[in-house]
């Protein structure tokens, strides 16, 4: 009873809502369930269905050489996509951010065009002007050139697709920063390349970073856009995410999962860069 | 996508001055390269779709956007989108609650979770939430014993839809959630406010952007979201086939113009569904900031 009472006073004096006890353990009792069923057990269940074969079986559908090939294949698209996107990023924050233009905020807004694009329909604007029917794609295919049902198809889309995250990530940051550490370097004799160079990429180098993971992330795991550019050729223009699929499809969920928990490790590692990135970017601004 | 870039834009730029445009180099630069990337990366593809729906008869277009299966396609998709969506609102809204206003151990570990859904790929998604909720998965084994039976039915659609766009209204919520001034509150709270209205009237009313925005991006994703459902779906034509599947359908029968009438449906409805969300937040906020 007494206890009771105690907590009842507690109440009373409290300075915030939400913070009588009872609710504050049903909550966070709510969202471990939440995270854990919907989050942590998939996540559990991707590792388990790999090795429920063994260690062995899982080595061998590793090594596999359509799943080596899918791998590279990965490898070579985010290759090409995060410097591309990287530079594009970079220039684009810097305009926006920088100089006020008349067309400034229809900018701002177009580069948000591909979040609200299924990847889908994404994939089918690339293939629409590219493939052989398209205005471009019959000009190329006459000069014996093929971008759709390719790996340069793949890389396109994924351009697209994954062309927001790095200024997305800058623009707020290069706003509340402001110039005027600039301007000083540029007063002080500084050249424009030196002013970007000392000035401009050391505070921004932990949001640049984390654009890039994201972007790295995307790219990676990127499938609807890419299944419609790609032909789905097994050893040629299967990336990793499509040859889960096509695992998958052949009823060798072993196998899917095997190559499911590359990506699923990929996905862990950028939570944990991620995390890491949030907490230099807090250091730096503090 | 992250707090820092769903943070109101507006409130951002209002709070500082561009200054010295004149002093500063590479504005010649950087828009050539900016316009030239935009216009070749997103409006030349963009405009590829447009020609090519725009080469049909209204009443071809009519017809195939009105298709009987695609119109059980915007059923399906509209109502399994609304749902997770909605659903998503109540779960990012507690998880954001949970993770500003509570201290508990592991609190750092489900803050960084919470972005699962936009690092682990679409299919592999796909490919584990059918395998967890199949009749003889770790979920759908017990599902199986209630009657309910999620993995190829809409349900599944929508359990998909929940988890790939379950970052939205969290990350949307939460930063707003930390700017809260809590002298108001505490005001409310000394004046003899009850808890409830206390949430009503002075918490809700500041989130409220936040959470319609968080929710309508959720909804966007949703609407267009393929590599996760696919899996889970079943597919069954009139049952359980997304918007975004019929566009793939088409195009597997090498039915190009159908297959671009459908994507502009679904294209436009995002695209206006951004737009307006994006109007209606930066009025919202300035009648906030107007009647302080």
């Amino acid at each position: 009873m007494s206890n009771h009472k105690t907590s009842l006073s507690k109440v009373s004096h409290q300075q915030r809502i939400g913070d009588q006890p009872w609710l504050r353990r049903l909550l966070i009792g709510l969202a471990f369930l939440l995270v854990g069923s919907l989050l942590v057990v998939p996540l559990i269940a991707i590792f388990a269905q790999a090795l429920s074969a063994g260690l062995n079986i899982f080595w061998v559908n590793l090594s596999d050489k359509y799943t080596l090939h899918a791998i590279g294949l990965t490898l070579l698209v985010a290759a090409l996509t995060v410097p591309l996107n990287l530079v594009f990023g970079v220039f684009l924050a810097w305009l926006v951010t920088r100089f006020e233009f008349p067309g400034r905020r229809i900018l701002m807004t177009l580069i948000d065009i591909p979040f609200a694009v299924s990847p889908v329909v994404a994939g089918l604007m690339y293939l629409l002007l590219y493939g052989s029917n398209g205005w471009v794609g019959s000009w190329l295919m006459d000069h014996d050139l093929q971008l759709m049902f390719a790996w340069p198809g793949i890389v396109m889309v994924t351009v697209f697709i994954t062309c927001p995250f790095v200024a997305r990530e800058l623009i707020p940051l290069m706003q509340q920063q402001g110039s005027s550490e600039e301007e000083a370097a540029l007063s002080l004799g500084a050249s424009g390349w030196q002013m970007f160079r000392r000035v401009t990429l050391p505070n921004i180098k932990w949001a640049l970073l984390y654009g890039v993971v994201l972007t790295n992330a995307r790219a990676v795991g990127e499938f609807g856009a890419v299944s419609v550019v790609s032909g789905n050729i097994r050893g040629e223009t299967n990336t990793l995410p499509l040859h889960v699929e096509l695992l998958y499809q052949d009823y060798n969920l072993v196998g899917a999962f095997t190559s499911a928990t590359l990506l699923a490790a990929l996905a862990l590692l950028t939570l944990v860069v991620k995390t890491f990135l949030e907490w230099r970017q807090q250091q730096s601004a503090s | 996508m992250t707090p820092a870039s769903l943070l109101p834009k507006n409130l951002i730029s209002k709070s500082f001055k561009v200054t010295g445009r004149q002093v500063l180099p590479g504005f010649a630069l950087s828009l050539g390269i900016s316009l030239l990337f935009i216009s070749l990366v997103l409006l030349l593809p963009l405009s590829g779709l447009l020609v090519q729906t725009a080469g049909m008869s209204w009443a071809d277009y009519w017809a195939v956007v009105t298709d009987s299966r695609v119109m059980a396609s915007y059923q399906v998709t509209l109502l399994m989108a609304l749902g997770a969506s909605l659903l998503n609102g109540l779960v990012g809204l507690l998880l954001a609650w949970v993770l500003v206003r509570y201290t508990f151990p592991g609190k750092r570990l489900i803050d960084a979770l919470v972005d699962l859904p936009f690092a682990l790929p679409t299919a592999v998604a796909g490919i584990t939430l059918a395998t967890l909720f199949s009749a003889q998965g770790w979920y759908g084994q017990g599902l199986a014993k209630l009657g309910i039976q999620v993995a190829y039915t809409p349900l599944g659609i929508l359990i998909a839809m929940l988890f790939t766009s379950l970052p939205f209204v969290v990350r949307n919520v939460q930063p707003v959630m930390e700017d809260l001034n809590s002298g108001d509150e505490e005001a409310a709270l000394s004046l003899g406010a009850k808890d409830w209205t206390v949430l009503r009237r002075v918490i809700f009313p500041a989130l409220w952007p936040a959470l319609v925005m968080g929710v309508v991006l959720s909804f966007i994703r949703s609407l267009g979201e393929f590599g996760a459902v696919i899996f889970i779906a079943g597919n069954m034509p009139y049952l359980s086939e997304v918007t975004s599947l019929m566009i793939f359908v088409r195009l597997q029968e090498f039915d190009y113009a159908a297959a671009s009438a459908i994507a502009s449906v679904i294209l436009m409805a995002s695209l206006v569904l951004l737009f307006a969300v994006n109007i209606w937040q930066t009025r919202y906020l300035k009648r906030l900031k107007g009647s302080q």
